[in-house]
């Protein structure tokens, strides 16, 4: 900066205080885009982007090399796995909804709010000309976009790699009824789908926390204790009758879905048991966001 | 347009349990001061900065830019305010370019085009393809002064801006503000570079321990200091005791060198009076090194109020009827 007291002219600034008439603001959408980008930007980012996607590519690896006959586990999609591609997708959602996909969720939806408080950075962008809501809900649907991605991710690579090794041949329902593989590929996305809902409300548990927490670590873990926590409570007995409404019950709204003819009801309480779960949470994080201090970094 | 005023803070106070970290604050920023905001580590400045751009909440008491209370209007109280807070931050895995591209972004209103003009204007034109991650304290500094031009702010408000700059930087970065503040820019500086504020304020609050101890015009604190006067003599201490007993001479500092006197005396005193204070001092044998007028600097008025817990009257009083102030150590 030798010689900065004699470069080109500083931004004019117009004389006086500025007009009671408000200038046009920036959108909600483009605090979204941006978000996306500093994720795109990041390096952790594809750290659960590559868990996603390798692990599916694994367990065919392993199917391959040991496994070239189907294996009846209790599972009709385990029993023919080698008899259509189709079955990998399904069977990875199976294994990797309990905690692998909220754990991958968890990884940016706990970090996107706390992260920014420990190194400063959301003190630059609240003295721009966004509003906190603004960025709360940027932030929001950012993580969740990217637990989308997560699990599309997972089921592309595992349905591709699935129908390499096994064929794009028709698949068996839950319900023992025969699909085509189109219709069977529909029913795989399909499900990925519907496990956002219960994927989304665990995101937003995470945001909640990564704004309450303002640490990362503690947000990220915090999020998965409460999954785990869950899923243990679902294993006491006796308590039956509020195992419906705990979240990780949720995981498995999907096989309503691959079912001859298609079980909705699994769907719509999961929906709202979620929403049980999502909206509260939301809703917290977004005022303690409006009103807390921030002072970080 | 309106006429209020770019900072007006009243009775601004921010507790953190039982520690009162600004106590009844309030703050007079005219447009066009240069103001600068003085106080020691954790007198307040960074947290009434903070609440000023609204970044935390006061227990009590208001701020308003231009009007418009942060707290209550969001980002609309922040249209034509810029500055940052402490040092300024930036996403470490982005270029300065892309850094620039997001804030503009978020600041709309033709923020964009300006990017490579503040860049140009803070010569990280070179750099603006390098990631923030690795520039320098002193580069991070500069890209923050053009992160705040984008935004074409009336109102500048910077947060120790010169800190981790070299003597150049610290001149430039002065001269820069300088420059702002000759355009039309409102500027509330605050720092510790009581050299920068003293070059370039025009109006200063300083804090101490959560209180402002003096806000007003710099010219008038440094009249409240008095005429003073540095003696340095061939012998300091006789020469105390004679300054002591002659008439006229109020204030007399010095004695054994301290932390912040080295030799010499100081005193105030009315110019007709120094003229029998040198001939009482001739007759006493003591011979003069040096008598000097000296104005009270700002760092001596700074330790003065901020070390004795002693508060003159603000400068908006002070034309009422000057209140000696005791110059202090002998620099």
């Amino acid at each position: 900066m030798s010689s900065v007291a004699t470069a080109s002219p500083a931004p004019a600034p117009a004389a006086g205080a500025p007009s009671r008439v408000h200038a046009r603001r920036p959108s909600t959408l483009t605090a979204y885009l941006w978000e996306l980008r500093k994720l795109v930007s990041q390096k952790r980012t594809y750290l659960g982007l590559f868990l996603a996607a390798i692990l599916p590519l694994i367990f065919v690896l392993v199917q391959n090399l040991h496994a070239h006959r189907g294996h009846d586990q209790g599972n009709i999609f385990a029993s023919h796995i080698t008899q259509s591609g189709l079955a990998t997708p399904v069977l990875m959602l199976l294994f990797l909804s309990v905690f692998m996909l909220p754990l991958i969720a968890a990884l940016v939806a706990g970090d996107i709010v706390a992260a920014e408080d420990g190194n400063g950075t959301l003190k630059t962008i609240l003295t721009r000309s966004v509003d906190r809501g603004q960025v709360f809900v940027a932030k929001a649907l950012a993580a969740m976009t990217y637990a989308t991605l997560a699990v599309f991710l997972s089921a592309a690579v595992a349905t591709v790699a699935g129908v390499a090794s096994w064929g794009f041949n028709h698949v068996v329902t839950f319900s023992g009824t025969v699909v085509s593989a189109p219709e069977g590929l529909l029913l795989v996305f399909a499900a990925n789908a519907v496990y956002l809902i219960p994927l989304l409300a665990v995101v937003a548990i995470g945001v909640l926390l990564s704004t309450t927490t303002r640490n990362s670590a503690a947000a990220v873990v915090g999020t998965i204790g409460i999954t785990i926590l869950l899923f243990i409570v679902a294993q006491i007995p006796g308590i039956e009758s509020i195992k419906p409404y705990l979240l990780t019950e949720q995981y498995e709204n999907w096989h309503g879905l691959l079912r001859t003819p298609t079980d909705w009801t699994p769907i719509w309480h999961s929906a709202w048991v979620c929403a049980l779960y999502a909206v509260p949470a939301l809703v917290a994080g977004y005022l303690v966001f409006l009103r807390r201090d921030v002072a970080g970094g | 347009m309106n006429d209020a005023p770019p900072v007006r803070a009243r009775g601004l106070v921010k507790r953190y349990k039982e520690i009162l970290a600004v106590d009844h604050i309030d703050l007079n920023v005219q447009v066009g001061d240069v103001y600068g905001f003085l106080g020691p580590n954790g007198a307040g400045k960074t947290t009434t900065l903070r609440m000023a751009l609204g970044l935390i909440m006061p227990t009590e008491g208001t701020v308003e830019l231009f009007g418009r209370d942060p707290l209550r209007e969001g980002a609309h109280a922040l249209e034509g305010v810029a500055g940052f807070v402490e040092a300024p931050r930036f996403y470490p895995y982005l270029s300065a370019q892309k850094n620039l591209e997001l804030l503009a972004a978020l600041d709309g209103n033709g923020a964009k085009e300006r990017i490579e003009e503040v860049l140009e204007l803070v010569e990280l034109t070179p750099r603006a393809g390098h990631r923030v991650g690795g520039f320098s304290h002193g580069m991070r500094q500069r890209l923050g002064i053009a992160a705040a031009l984008l935004r074409r702010p009336r109102l500048l408000m910077l947060d120790e801006p010169a800190t981790g700059l070299d003597p150049a930087g610290m001149r430039d970065m002065r001269a820069l503000i300088r420059r702002l503040a000759d355009e039309g820019i409102t500027v509330l500086l605050s720092s510790h570079q009581l050299p920068e504020v003293q070059e370039l304020c025009d109006r200063v609050a300083i804090v101490d321990r959560g209180r402002v101890v003096y806000e007003g015009a710099l010219s008038d604190l440094r009249r409240q200091g008095g005429a003073g006067y540095r003696l340095r003599s061939t012998d300091d201490a006789r020469a105390l005791e004679v300054l002591r007993t002659q008439h006229g001479i109020e204030h007399v500092i010095g004695g054994p060198p301290t932390p912040h006197t080295m030799h010499g005396l100081s005193f105030q005193a009315q110019e007709s009076d120094v003229g029998a204070l040198s001939l009482a001092l001739a007759r006493a044998g003591i011979g003069i090194l040096a008598l000097t007028p000296e104005l009270a600097t700002l760092e001596d008025l700074f330790f003065r109020l901020t070390e004795s817990g002693e508060a003159p009257q603000n400068g908006d009083e002070a034309g009422k009827g000057a209140q000696a102030v005791d110059v202090g150590a002998v620099a």
